[in-house]
């Protein structure tokens, strides 16, 4: 996705992003880069130092109190977003990039290929996604590395849907004829009239995608598919909440993170989908 | 020798299972510098026509040649250099028009693709072809959504342009505009015309512009062309009974209070159209040839033409005629 | 229909789109409203219907038949709407129900306002298609509005706007979108109905031909005002304003010297928001003085059944057909 895309008259881009909902999911987003970042320097404590009271309370010192092991929840969410929102960002860029290839390619093609394609993403859309990414995840073993993987495998379809959509009717549109009876071969107006249409709709499922892959990493990882222990990871963690119901603090503070995450994305995704399709009237 | 030289084209599409035959055996050609309308209501498929003529669609049967050479249709790789110079302009100036580029850029582009001018040059190029078509040198710069439909209408004509064309095929370019946008665009390209030595094969179901502005007509019904000739001969003495009825239902505004002449029945489902000439079932002077042979459109003199059995004679003077042609 | 004024609220404020608009129309006549788009020819008929979007305000009357329809009260506005005034718009493909059989359009129709039983419903649906020339018309009664071509679809709507033998059509610009030869067969059919029913229609067009060819009287709208009217022959062969001289200049001439530009009114019709004080024609037109800036000029009857809105009356004189001309020079449009 690069500037060429992105070349939309300015007041719509102002207008868009000037949106209450998208600048609160902006500020929230931001803040919490700005976590990730900072980590060190902003947790209290390291991750898996166990070596205060178990099953505290919020305090002064402990703001979102300790786990049953004794360790600080507050640097555990803080540490657990190193670990939530780069992977979630690396899957959908993965995910974007594989499903806009193989979607470009059938959209290109056509015929025999472009069924082929198509076909294997309707095979991983039969399936609903959880359950899909469980068996994934459980048939190469439990990891995180192999949660990742298994949430690229449910995610590409989407992309290549939306991709080989966009390049078919991209392709069909007059201005892409007109280029070719200039003498753009199909390669060339690929390249330079359908990808620039296609960046901006990629990239608002892909906002969007990352609350989804956020939600499925610490669901499997809830489910003991992904992040293992002792690795504080928020879906994890809110696992362990729930075997200790009564210490409310260990599983509602991680599931707060993913919950305020999910939703700034979730927001930006709404505003940039708005942004970029051209029949939203002007504020 | 024509620039552009249809003959006998014949484009089918398939639909569903079944084909439709949207021509059915059309000629049709444009001298270099002459402007020729070809006119018909919707269904007659002169757009699938106009599309053929520059390979955008593929034929099934005819050929097409442009300056000498066969005009291929279009495939994956680029289009052959020498057909650079047969254009198309299309019917809706705000889809032809790419969204997200300047319009300066969209004429540099194709200034690029063509690779005909260096690239230093290629901004000075730009200007000029702004100018030709009568934008201001500030268009540039915009983007389309900023311009009237006529403004873009000129757009798409400049970037036909960037190619030195010799034939313009323009795909009832006026219909998406006002009045007022018509008549300008209507003029700018005849202008066009003289001044380049521009072929304009004009496809419209406007009779009164093409009637103005074409050298010559072309009628067409069903997929066949029926008529052709100098549009003032055609306009005064239509010698198809489809010409005549077209003509005759185009009402004036000479406050006279006459209607115009109507036309009973409807144009038939190109899948199944009736058998020998395709117009005998609405036509008030067919006769017993009619509903069993397709007339052919043989000259007629004066650089005339029509497909009628009324002109052409009996079946038996055509089959004399094949004979004669055959020995 | 006198001094009708409609008002649409846009974009914060409120937007004239009818500034005082007056004519009669007689039974069993084709009155022809000629204008471009955003003359506010369709607006004005709207207002008559009790049609116009929320937050439309509307001043001014407009009677039929002796009431006055503008403060009628909705209840009673569409039972009078429904039943003496139909309506036929310019889209074949949306002005019938793609969803409901043609039988059903149009006995629905009937049924409600005409209180009729099924049988009898179904009777005069067959006899209204066969007025308006439909061919086999107990198979189209079962068929849907997708299997028609367009000339046939608008075909069915008249038919349907004729269901409750109204006594005013409103047709808006009901022949555009067709072929032309399938606009011919239109025409015959409205001129029929009007002979025969005693059916007043108002013909809304922008096509100058079409008006010639059925309407009885004509006016011109520019700007939300009318600026001419009068009966048909006078008005297209001899026309006194500016305005319209320059419409009929436009048309490509029969008899025109090949070559010769097709003459383009300088400038565009003024957007609603933009209208120019005085004469809204005033900046486009080559004959505007002084006063045309300052003072809207009054529809004011000149001979016989004429009227017109221009104190200037350049052409009070000019033979019909001479060739004293608006404008020739064309601009780009801007």
């Amino acid at each position: 996705m690069t500037a060429v895309a992105l070349r939309l008259p300015r007041w719509r881009v102002h207008s868009g992003l000037r949106q209450p909902l998208a600048i609160a999911g902006g500020v929230i987003a931001v803040l919490w880069i700005i976590v990730v970042i900072f980590a060190p320097l902003l947790a209290p404590y390291g991750p898996l130092a166990q070596t205060f009271t178990a099953s505290q309370g919020p305090s002064l010192h402990h703001l979102f109190g300790t786990d049953e092991l004794g360790r600080d929840v507050l640097s555990r969410v803080i540490y657990g977003s190193r670990v939530t929102i780069p992977i979630g960002l690396l899957l959908v860029a993965l995910a974007a990039t594989i499903g806009g290839t193989i979607g470009a390619i059938a959209g290109y093609f056509r015929g025999p290929v472009d069924g082929l394609l198509m076909r294997a993403a309707d095979l991983v859309f039969a399936f609903p996604p959880i359950i899909l990414a469980m068996v994934v995840a459980a048939v190469l073993g439990k990891s995180l590395q192999n949660a990742a993987l298994a949430i690229v495998v449910v995610a590409w379809p989407s992309y290549a849907r939306v991709v080989r959509g966009l390049v078919l009717s991209v392709g069909d549109s007059e201005y892409v004829q007109s280029a070719r009876l200039l003498g753009s071969s199909a390669k060339r107006t690929l390249v330079r009239d359908v990808v620039p249409n296609v960046a901006g709709p990629v990239l608002v499922l892909a906002t969007l995608d990352l609350a989804n892959a956020i939600l499925l990493l610490s669901g499997l990882s809830f489910l003991g598919l992904g992040a293992q222990p002792p690795q504080a990871e928020w879906g994890s963690m809110v696992a362990d909440g729930t075997q200790y119901f009564q210490w409310w603090w260990m599983g509602t503070f991680p599931g707060l993170a993913i919950f305020t995450i999910v939703l700034a994305f979730n927001f930006i995704g709404d505003s940039l989908r708005d942004v970029f399709d051209p029949r939203t009237e002007r504020r | 020798m024509s620039a552009l030289e249809l003959r006998d084209v014949v484009v089918d599409y398939h639909r569903r299972g079944t084909t439709v035959r949207a021509v059915a055996g059309a000629s049709v050609s444009v001298g270099a510098g002459q402007i020729v309308g070809l006119v018909g209501e919707s269904g007659c498929g002169k757009s699938t026509l106009a599309r053929a003529a520059v390979g955008l669609v593929p034929t099934s049967g005819g050929s097409v040649t442009f300056e000498g050479r066969p005009v291929t249709p279009l495939s994956r790789k680029a289009r052959p250099r020498e057909l650079a110079r047969l254009q198309l302009v299309f019917q809706n100036p705000y889809s032809s028009l790419n969204p997200r580029r300047k319009v300066g850029a969209q004429l540099a582009d194709a200034l690029a693709t063509l690779d005909l001018v260096p690239r230093q040059a290629r901004a000075a190029r730009v200007r000029e072809l702004c100018e030709l078509v009568g934008l201001p040198p500030s268009a540039v710069d915009r983007y389309p959504h900023e311009f009237s439909g006529g403004q873009r209408q000129r757009i798409a004509v400049a970037r036909t342009l960037a190619a030195d064309p010799s034939v313009l095929v323009l795909d009832e370019p006026l219909a998406s505009l006002d009045a007022s946008a018509q008549a300008q665009l209507a003029n700018m390209l005849v202008d066009l015309a003289r001044r380049l030595e521009l072929g304009l094969l004009l496809i419209s179901h406007d009779l009164a512009i093409v009637r103005h502005v074409a050298d010559a007509v072309s009628v067409m019904y069903l997929g066949t062309i029926v008529e052709q000739g100098p549009t003032r001969a055609v306009w005064e003495e239509p010698l198809h009974p489809y010409s005549e009825k077209l003509i005759g239902a185009v009402p004036r505004a000479d406050g006279s209070g006459v209607l115009p002449t109507a036309l009973p029945g409807e144009v038939p489902d190109p899948t199944a159209p009736p058998p020998g000439c395709r117009f005998h079932p609405r036509c008030p002077y067919a006769f017993e040839p009619c509903g069993v042979d397709e007339p052919p459109l043989v000259p007629l003199g004066a650089g005339r033409e029509a497909a009628c059995w009324l002109r052409i004679g009996s079946k038996t003077s055509r089959e004399e005629t094949t004979r004669r042609v055959v020995w | 229909m006198d001094d009708l004024r409609v008002s649409l609220p846009a974009g914060g404020r409120d937007l004239t789109i009818v500034d005082g608009v007056d004519y009669r129309v007689e039974p069993g006549e084709v009155f022809g409203v000629a204008g471009e788009s955003g003359s506010g020819k369709t607006v004005s008929m709207l207002a008559l219907l009790g049609l116009l979007p929320e937050g439309a305000r509307v001043g001014g009357s407009v009677r039929f038949d002796g009431r006055e329809l503008l403060r009628m009260p909705r209840r009673r506005l569409r039972e009078i709407a429904g039943r003496d005034v139909a309506m036929v718009f310019q889209d074949p493909f949306t002005s019938l129900h793609p969803m409901l059989s043609i039988g059903k359009q149009l006995t629905e129709h009937v049924r409600r306002h005409l209180g009729l039983d099924r049988r009898r419903a179904e009777e005069r649906a067959l006899e209204l298609l066969r007025e308006v020339r439909i061919p086999d018309g107990r198979a189209a009664m079962r068929a849907y509005p997708h299997q028609f071509s367009g000339g046939m679809r608008q075909r069915i709507a008249i038919a349907v706007a004729l269901a409750c033998r109204p006594k005013l059509l409103i047709a808006d610009e009901p022949t555009t979108a067709l072929d032309v030869t399938v606009q011919a067969g239109i025409l015959h059919l409205l001129d029929r109905l009007r002979r025969e029913n005693e059916l007043a229609i108002v013909l809304i067009t922008h096509d100058l031909g079409v008006m010639s060819a059925v309407a009885d009287r004509v006016s011109i709208f520019y700007a939300g005002r009318v600026v001419e009217s009068g009966p048909r022959a006078d008005v297209l062969r001899a026309p006194r304003h500016p305005y319209t001289r320059a419409l009929l200049e436009a048309l490509p001439h029969p008899e025109a010297a090949r070559d010769q530009p097709l003459v383009a009114i300088a400038g565009a019709p003024p957007s609603p928001g933009a209208i120019p004080a005085g004469c809204a024609f005033h900046p486009r037109c080559a004959f505007a003085v002084e006063s045309c800036a300052r003072e809207v000029p009054p529809l004011v009857p000149v001979a016989g059944d004429r009227r017109l809105a221009c104190p200037v009356d350049p052409f009070a004189h000019a033979e019909p057909g001479s060739s004293k001309t608006n404008q020739v020079r064309e601009f780009p449009d801007v």
